[in-house]
């Protein structure tokens, strides 16, 4: 009930946004609301999160098809989903009541926040195929017009193009994906999908399509391309929810159809989905390390951290499809943890992306630099939301990957040789891929934050109000939240897997309350809360030591200028140079990096210069590759175009012959 | 027993002839040739229709008989023939393909049809089945005299043997409304009217009715 007038709450809100204009305090009303309504939505799930698991409450509609009505039901994994969807989405909110006015143009992204709030929590609670699209297919549009708000600038509208026909081609891939699922006698709701049992083509059918289908909304490789491009395109609190939260509403909509309607996922498609997580986080940490634009930099870590959930839940599929509900359980806790993570530090990086931007007007980090000394909050909370997301402890990032490794290890214990040789791989990618991120995000804050300003407006950024510090800092809160008290997370997650898997699963078996030790205690075990007590106390030590037994005698001595004695920003490192050792290891051969750098001769004035190419594979290849065939057949088929009267009856006459022949052939079987 | 062996023999002598005249259309190299040829096949239609309802005892189908004989047999070939003097075609017939692969092109669709018809209708009456499957191949033939042939005459005479062939196909069905033939033999006739009034018109503009020359003529051709 509450839930429901939150939502319509949410739709009116998009009616006065409308309605704001170009008064700015309405538009900060608006915001305002929005984050009232994402609250009442974060406690209904944080409610429902709390009772026992169950199908949940089902709400019936007589909106829709007029013979199939708008079921809707919130169940722990609805829950759960809306709990990060609305966390995020509050603060995002929150945040725009004071970046609204630095937008250039805020009349076009007002009315249609709400929208997108109110389009990714309908697709969480909705109980049928067709509320289930209809919601996806408001959230795609409602993003895509975020995405178009700078509509001025062409690369925006050529990545809103690109978004949209991948929205399009997902869409479609999980029409028909839910069209196997719902089967010939056509029962569009949820439960009698359950129901329903598939034969074997028709289940392989609906993963691809599943994976086809959310997986190109979620970002997975080679289905990203869209991802970099769009998500930076919007505004910046638009920028992380898209892509904190609608790649998580993705990875909902594929864990439902999964693990929920479709029952039973042959294990094989288990170390499939792995590889393709293991790729995905490779390479979009690869691409995240080389960029410069800091949006665009987050985008790509985005791909990488869906790449990260995308191999636990591989590898419950595994775990499940041979038996071993337990581990599949703690496979997919990990993976529910991570996405929990995700959305949080990702949320809060873009924020303070936007932070940064709005204060510098800029985005490279060539032209950043040193903004810690003036915006310690933005900067602080920037530092907590880096180490969480490179995955350090105590924060909450290390210990999702740290569970995903832990069942990860637990892999090769299936008597599959699939299992037994892909589980090392897909770790060596996995390991491979936290280091790289770790790297990028070193670069990312050292560059921006720290060192000397590179550009005048970096030396001159103001302090931002309040409206956008106080969301960034609960969300760096919450990152160490989650990290210091990681069991009461996990007997959360834990509810919300019991309908899935079958099994309760208690990630703290034999070591008791602060203590994960998911498979025994011998083998590995960690407490968030420990080492944050740990930690505290040996600050306090050393803090006693230092203050109550070190010198008191001032000594004068020159300050240290961290190996740059000159006074000149351009003798710092810069982005381009701290990722040139990576560039070259990784990425000569596979994005054909290649640098020319241009010496002026003696005497000649011209600055000297060093260009950097590369070429994404993927779009060349793939993305390139696909219209060259389009437009090769349409070549083809225009010509079709300019025949004679007797060429064209001809082919109807082909035609026909050729069906009766169909029709010869089969009646003689 | 002894009639209806005698008249399903005679049914299906006529319908075997109204092919055999489809085939004929196919290998004639003269336009006159090929207005007597379908002339002929009208008839052979005629007769078909007038048996069956004789066999059938459905007097409504001698109206048809007599529609084909009149409009088909008579009335279409004079006017084709008027047209291609008053015209001055050139009475030579520009195939497309040679006439050899054409007629075993033909036998093909044939075996096509009779594949097809028979196991599909395997519960109707014998007579259904086998003049289906006739009806059928003059459909199939006369589609394929339109695409082999250059000249719009031996086009339009095309058309009408491949509705010959449905109106074979209606006959032989049993209880086929009247109205339905009728209407089918006004609209051959209607379209007839309208193939003429296009070949004068074409004519005019292009001096010529042959329809290789036409193609030359179209606007997104230089």
């Amino acid at each position: 009930m509450l839930i429901a007038s939150a939502l319509s709450a949410l739709l009116a809100l998009a009616l006065l946004g409308v309605l704001a204009g170009g008064e700015m305090w309405r538009h900060r009303v608006v915001y305002f609301c929005c984050g009232l309504a994402s609250l009442v939505l974060l406690a209904g799930g944080l409610k429902h999160l709390g009772t026992t698991p169950g199908t949940g409450p089902e709400v019936v509609l007589p909106i829709g098809l007029p013979w199939m009505q708008a079921h809707f039901r919130l169940d722990n994994l609805s829950a759960l989903f809306m709990v990060v969807v609305n966390l995020s989405t509050a603060a995002a909110s929150f945040y725009g009541i004071g970046y609204c006015s630095h937008l250039p143009e805020p009349r076009r992204v007002t009315p249609f926040f709400p929208l997108f709030l109110f389009g990714m929590n309908a697709v969480l609670i909705a109980d049928d195929a067709f509320m289930f699209l209809v919601s996806w297919e408001f959230m795609s549009l409602a993003s895509w017009l975020l995405v178009l708000a700078d509509h001025k600038k062409p690369e925006n509208r050529s990545a809103a193009m690109i978004y949209l026909m991948m929205a399009t081609f997902g869409t479609f891939c999980l029409l028909t994906c839910f069209g196997l699922l719902a089967g010939a006698e056509g029962g569009y709701s949820f439960p009698a999908m359950r129901k329903a049992t598939l034969d074997s083509t028709a289940g392989f059918l609906v993963v691809a399509l599943a994976l086809l289908g959310a997986g190109s909304k979620a970002g997975l490789v080679p289905l990203h391309a869209w991802l970099p491009l769009a998500h930076p395109a919007a505004p910046s609190h638009v920028s992380a929810l898209m892509s904190g939260v609608m790649t998580k509403v993705a990875l909902y909509g594929l864990i439902r159809i999964l693990f929920d309607l479709h029952g039973q996922v042959p294990w094989g498609w288990g170390p499939a989905i792995m590889v393709i997580g293991g790729v995905t986080a490779v390479l979009g940490v690869l691409y995240a390390v080389l960029q410069d634009d800091l949006k665009t930099l987050l985008a790509y870590s985005t791909v990488e951290n869906i790449g990260v959930v995308m191999i636990g839940l591989g590898l419950a599929i595994a775990f499940k499809g041979s038996g071993e509900n337990m581990l599949a359980a703690l496979a997919l806790v990990a993976g529910l943890y991570h996405i929990v993570n995700h959305s949080i530090f990702k949320t809060l990086l873009f924020l303070s992306a936007g932070a940064v931007i709005t204060a510098t007007g800029h985005r490279d980090l060539g032209r950043l630099g040193g903004l810690l000394k003036r915006m310690p909050w933005t900067g602080a909370a920037t530092l907590v939301g880096a180490a969480a997301i490179a995955a350090l402890p105590p924060l909450n990032g290390f210990v999702s990957e740290w569970l995903i490794f832990q069942s990860l290890f637990k892999g090769p214990s299936l008597p599959h040789w699939a299992m037994k040789f892909g589980v090392p791989v897909v770790g060596a990618m996995l390991a491979l891929a936290a280091a790289l991120a770790a790297a990028c995000f070193v670069r990312a804050f050292g560059i921006a934050f720290l060192g000397r300003p590179r550009s005048r407006e970096a030396a001159e950024a103001h302090q931002l109000p309040y409206s956008m510090r106080l969301p960034m800092a609960a969300l760096a809160a919450l990152c160490i939240v989650l990290g210091a008290m990681p069991v009461t997370v996990t007997d959360a997650l834990s509810g919300v897997v019991f309908p899935l898997t079958g099994v309760h699963f208690a990630v703290s078996s034999d070591l008791g309350w602060p203590w994960l030790s998911p498979v025994s205690s011998t083998r590995g075990s960690y407490s968030g809360t420990v080492l944050v007590m740990v930690g505290l106390g040996l600050f306090a030590v050393t803090i006693l030591l230092v203050h109550g037994f070190g010198t008191t005698r001032v000594r004068r001595a020159d300050a240290w200028d961290c190996g740059h004695p000159e006074d000149i920003p351009e003798s710092q490192y810069t982005g381009q140079s701290f990722a040139q050792p990576l560039r070259r290891v990784f990425c000569s051969s596979l994005f054909g990096a290649r640098e020319t750098v241009r010496m002026p001769e003696p005497g000649d004035m011209a600055p000297a210069s060093l260009k950097v190419r590369l070429i994404d594979p993927i779009w060349v290849y793939l993305y390139l590759g696909i219209g060259r065939v389009v437009d090769f057949i349409a070549d083809r088929v225009n010509r079709m175009q300019f025949l004679t009267v007797r060429r064209y009856l001809l082919m109807m006459f082909a035609t026909l012959v050729f069906m009766l022949l169909v029709v010869a052939v089969r009646q003689q079987k | 027993m002894a009639i209806s062996q005698i008249s399903y023999e005679l049914a299906h002598l006529i319908g075997a002839t109204v092919l055999m005249a489809g085939f004929q259309l196919l290998y004639q190299r003269r336009l006159f040739a090929v207005l007597n040829t379908f002339a002929f096949q009208a008839v052979a239609l005629a007769a078909a229709a007038a048996w069956q309802a004789h066999i059938q005892d459905a007097p409504h189908l001698y109206v048809t008989a007599v529609i084909a004989l009149v409009f088909k047999a008579m009335i279409v070939p004079f006017a084709l023939h008027w047209l291609v003097e008053k015209l001055g075609i050139q009475r030579s017939v520009e195939t497309a393909m040679s006439i050899g692969w054409t007629m075993m092109a033909g036998v093909g669709l044939v075996a096509l049809s009779i594949l097809l018809v028979l196991p599909v209708t395997a519960n109707a009456a014998a007579l259904t089945r086998e003049s289906l499957a006739l009806a059928m191949s003059v459909v199939l033939l006369g589609l394929l005299m339109m695409i082999t042939r250059r000249n719009a005459v031996s086009q339009v005479v095309g058309f009408m043997a491949l509705e010959n062939g449905l109106i074979l196909a209606a006959v032989s069905a049993k209880g086929m409304p009247l109205v339905v033939e009728i209407s089918i033999a006004f609209s051959v006739l209607v379209a007839m009217t309208l193939f003429g009034i296009f070949f004068f018109r074409i004519r005019e503009r292009f001096d010529t009715l042959d329809l290789h020359d036409l193609e030359t003529w179209r606007g997104d051709r230089q």
